[in-house]
């Protein structure tokens, strides 16, 4: 074993406490090695009895402090990183349109879109406007990758400014209504028939002015339990689902306590939906009871 | 089951006028106790199931393990009762801070808060060929999960897992969602034993694999 096989382990370089949390808590390896063995051999520790205490301590410590980074992350903060990656996923698109328009003037075949950015961005610029055109592909391809480490960063924080809420609509959904509500208090003060349509206020006004039919689902239309569902029963899955997330968003908002039977109802009251459409394909002896 | 199945560490005491099944440390969570020994609830913990239902886990006792989906640290505190070095990765901050409270007295027992989907993010501290990986997580794809994990495991090692068929289709007939994950499975282990845990835990397949 070499030196160069302990520098991937966490306890490379015989780190300070502070960094070694650190790279626990932030680090990556692509494969798991004999670490017990790397860090004697090192010289980290001086016995396979020794490492496991160290471990044991920095697991601890770096754990506790990421905890209770992410319980610290309240509902705002989730509304600014929701926000943020809304923003650099359509400024990226724009600006790989306008890249790709520049591309396909300087070099052949050109592909569009985001990953078009990415193979001009890899190219040897010759000149002045050649660099300029990479450059801003460099840029589009950035903020992409800013995107997708937002996304990440709300999958980290949704189940700890609301556990129930992020179970049910998962992370992103669970962001997003948060945000539409302007957070997770008025949220929870909001009836489910509002929840239903949060997301939906151009058709619900143009309803209430008398121009269209009622809107079935606002942003929960992402969400698998309503889009699988067959188009006539829709409204009915919307209605149900914003239903328990409502009182999904109370209990995180007063109690904070995962409530199992909340997720259980949802699945049941989802099944018995779902199997309307069954009963009808297999003769429609039920109706539409 | 004859309780030489189960490991050293792991036995049948009477505690509270009942024979439970229970290991020896520090009490987490209000379980009954007595001369030391803790109850160890079938019912709350997948693994609990297993051995009650007289599972042939390969554990004898003191083996490296790696367990995914630690939650609050209910079952993986008996684990490392029993076991030697016990890694406990779970993803959710809130039972993760129970879980702090969990590890704190068992000096062999690891908890990191890290997304069992991602092995990467890691394996810089998990070491390689554990003994046995044990995993209980409720998201979808958990056949995914144990694949992307077999990294860490011995060749002669074992996997004991749950699988939750509502955490894949809460509108599919469990059956089926369990055939699919067995399928998936077979890809990267070779099955040893299934049976369903519906006694203790409803819509729950437990699975003892090894790898190919």
């Amino acid at each position: 074993m070499t030196d160069t096989d302990a520098e991937a382990g966490w306890f490379a370089g015989r780190a300070a406490v502070a960094a070694a949390r650190d790279r626990i808590a932030n680090g990556e390896a692509d494969q798991p090695r004999d670490w017990p063995a790397l860090a004697v051999a090192s010289g980290f520790a001086d016995s396979t009895d020794d490492y496991y205490d160290r471990l044991h301590e920095e697991t601890l410590g770096a754990t506790r402090e990421t905890v209770r980074e992410r319980e610290r992350a309240d509902d705002q903060q989730l509304i600014h990183v929701v926000r943020a990656m809304d923003d650099c996923e359509r400024t990226a698109n724009e600006l790989a349109e306008r890249a790709a328009e520049w591309a396909g003037s300087l070099f052949d075949d050109p592909e569009p879109g985001i990953e078009g950015a990415r193979a001009v961005a890899d190219r040897e610029p010759d000149g002045e406007l050649e660099r300029r055109a990479v450059s801003l592909a460099g840029r589009v391809t950035g903020l992409a990758a800013e995107r997708d480490a937002l996304a990440e960063t709300i999958d980290r924080i949704a189940p700890a400014v609301a556990p129930n809420l992020a179970e049910m609509a998962g992370a992103e959904l669970a962001a997003r209504l948060i945000a539409l509500a302007g957070g997770l208090e008025s949220l929870a003060k909001k009836p489910s028939g509002t929840v239903q349509v949060l997301g939906a206020e151009d058709a619900l006004f143009a309803h209430l002015s008398g121009r269209a039919p009622s809107p079935k689902h606002g942003i929960i239309y992402t969400h698998d339990y309503v889009r699988n569902t067959r188009p006539e029963d829709r409204g009915s899955a919307a209605r149900a689902l914003a239903g328990k997330l409502t009182l999904a968003a109370r209990v995180d908002y007063y109690s904070g306590e995962r409530r199992a039977t909340l997720h259980e109802e949802i699945r049941e009251r989802m099944a018995t939906i779902r199997a309307r459409a069954e009963a009808e394909s297999d003769g429609g002896a039920e109706g539409g009871a | 089951m004859s309780d030489s199945d189960l490991p050293a560490g792991v036995e049948r005491r009477e505690i509270a006028g009942e024979t439970r099944l229970a290991t020896r440390g520090p009490p987490v969570y209000g379980e009954p106790t007595a001369d030391g020994w803790r109850a160890w609830d079938p019912r709350r913990s997948k693994l609990g199931g297993m051995f009650e239902l007289g599972f042939v886990t390969g554990l004898t006792g003191g083996e490296t393990v790696l367990y995914l989906g630690a939650a609050s640290g209910t079952t993986v505190s008996h684990v490392a009762d029993f076991a030697g070095p016990t890694y406990a990765v779970e993803f959710a901050p809130r039972p993760a801070r129970d879980l702090l409270d969990a590890a704190r007295p068992r000096d062999r027992l690891f908890p990191l808060l890290k997304d069992a989907r991602k092995p990467e993010s890691y394996a810089h501290v998990v070491e390689v060929d554990v003994d046995a990986i044990v995993q209980d997580v409720a998201t979808r794809g958990q056949a995914t999960v144990a694949a992307r994990n077999a990294r860490f495991l011995a060749d002669d090692g074992r996997l004991l897992l749950a699988v939750k068929a509502r955490s894949e289709d809460a509108t599919a007939d469990p059956s089926d969602v369990f055939d699919a994950a067995l399928d998936e499975l077979r890809e990267t282990y070779e099955i040893l034993e299934t049976r369903r845990l519906d006694r203790y835990h409803e819509d729950h397949l437990g699975v003892v694999a090894t790898p190919q």
